[in-house]
């Protein structure tokens, strides 16, 4: 446990130092979001019944942002042998790479959603459903994210390889992040449903995308 | 511990790095393996921290109680395992704790290498001499058994050198073992020499030579 939670910290503390892959992928999810109103036009009734669309997208398009770095960074400097010779399994430090990584990216975009819900014109109601959607299906993201990353670890400019091979698989939680957002305006489905299958989504990317990650891992040695 | 091995064979990207190598360690003994530039010293190591599959033969440690090998032995090699940003104290603390078995603080085993100064320099700003002494120093925060030492003195001042050389002696007089790669004498006292032969790639491989170095971990 002393080990994750290093882990972890550590992981905190480079996305701190560096300049942060996490303040990127936020600023890359605020243009994407800020590019959409520009190409639509200021149809506001349009807009705001895409908007969760328009906030799903872009999430799912900056959660790509820094990943293809989750596991290549550790692996280059060697980082990743010391993290092998640990006492702790290699899922858990897939586990702990991932939470460190979702706090830095998955966190704050759900955070800020709310405030670039505005520039899509949703109303209270639309920005808290789809601020709600984010921060239980994010984690799902960057857990199928983590499995293309640790296939790709050993690969030199690996991030277009990574982004195809893990954006189909970002499908579902996708849909449901959507349609999640989308029953709380109103329609035939309640907002529970979704949000429970949501929600299961990220529970069982959780579950294979640590097993999966590390078994990539070991292949790859 | 007790580190035997036994008719290891390589085979890498389809070629065959070495074969038939075996060689037994006791407590408080050291190995040297030497040889030309890409005979297969790194390789050696790597199989040996079990980042690679031998394709025939045997590594077994013995009386380590019930850890696996890998959690037994410390590396430092060509690829030094420190983050840049952070700085040298952070690294060694986050060894420390990800490691397990912890004995010197960071600022002890820094100060050892000559480093106390640069305790709270990022380790970027280190030059590569200093880097690897932060990487030696890590071989002090947390006590393993085997030392794995892919040309430690590579980018050493003499300094450095004698204060490795005393590191490994006092690690061998409590019964640690000391595997180095090396082409220079480390100051190992009655080491053991396993020199590795192999022959010289002819040209038409030397192509594909190149692809397998590409691939080689450390």
């Amino acid at each position: 446990m002393r080990a994750l939670r290093a882990l972890v910290a550590r992981d905190l503390a480079l996305a701190a130092r560096v300049g942060g892959s996490g303040a990127l992928s936020l600023v890359f999810f605020l243009m994407i979001v800020a590019l959409v109103p520009f190409a639509l036009g200021p149809d506001l009734n349009l807009l705001s019944r895409i908007g969760p669309a328009i906030l799903w997208l872009a999430a799912v398009l900056s959660t790509l942002i820094g990943l293809d770095r989750l596991f290549q960074a550790d692996e280059e400097d060697g980082s990743l042998d010391l993290m092998t010779g640990s006492p702790a399994p290699l899922e858990g430090v897939v586990l702990a790479k991932v939470l460190a990584h979702w706090l830095t990216t998955g966190l704050p975009l759900a955070l800020a959603s709310p405030l670039f819900g505005l520039l899509v014109a949703l109303d209270g109601r639309a920005m808290a459903a789809t601020a709600l959607t984010l921060l239980v299906g994010t984690p799902a993201l960057t857990f199928v994210g983590a499995v293309g990353a640790a296939l790709t670890a050993s690969i030199r400019r690996g991030g277009l390889i990574l982004a195809v091979v893990v954006l189909p698989l970002m499908i579902p939680t996708l849909i449901f992040g959507v349609s999640a957002s989308e029953s709380a305006l109103g329609g035939t489905v309640p907002f529970t449903t979704p949000l429970a299958i949501l929600c299961a989504l990220s529970l069982i990317a959780g579950v294979i995308g640590t097993l999966a990650a590390a078994a990539a891992l070991r292949w790859s040695e | 511990m007790r580190l035997t091995a036994q008719d290891l064979a390589v085979r890498r990207s389809g070629r065959r790095i070495f074969a038939n190598l075996s060689f037994a360690l006791g407590p408080g003994e050291a190995l040297m393996v030497t040889g030309r530039n890409g005979a297969g010293k790194s390789t050696l190591l790597a199989v040996l921290a079990g980042r690679l599959k031998p394709e025939a033969g045997t590594v077994a440690a013995s009386e380590v109680g019930e850890a696996t090998l890998s959690e037994c032995l410390h590396v430092v090699g060509h690829r030094d395992g420190l983050k840049s940003p952070l700085t040298a104290e952070e690294n060694l603390a986050f060894a420390r704790d990800l490691l397990g078995a912890p004995t010197a603080t960071p600022r002890a085993a820094l100060e050892e290498l000559g480093l106390g100064h640069a305790l709270r320099l990022p380790v970027a700003y280190l030059s590569a001499g200093q880097r690897r002494r932060v990487a030696l120093a890590r071989l002090l925060v947390c006590r393993r058994p085997l030392w794995l030492l892919d040309e430690p003195t590579a980018a050493l001042d003499a300094a450095s050198q004698a204060v490795l050389a005393g590191m490994m002696a006092r690690h061998r007089a409590t019964g640690g073992l000391v595997i180095a790669a090396t082409h220079q004498a480390l100051g190992l006292a009655d080491a053991q020499e396993l020199r590795i032969e192999a022959p010289a790639p002819a040209p038409p491989t030397l192509a594909r030579t190149t692809v397998a170095a590409d691939e080689v971990w450390w």
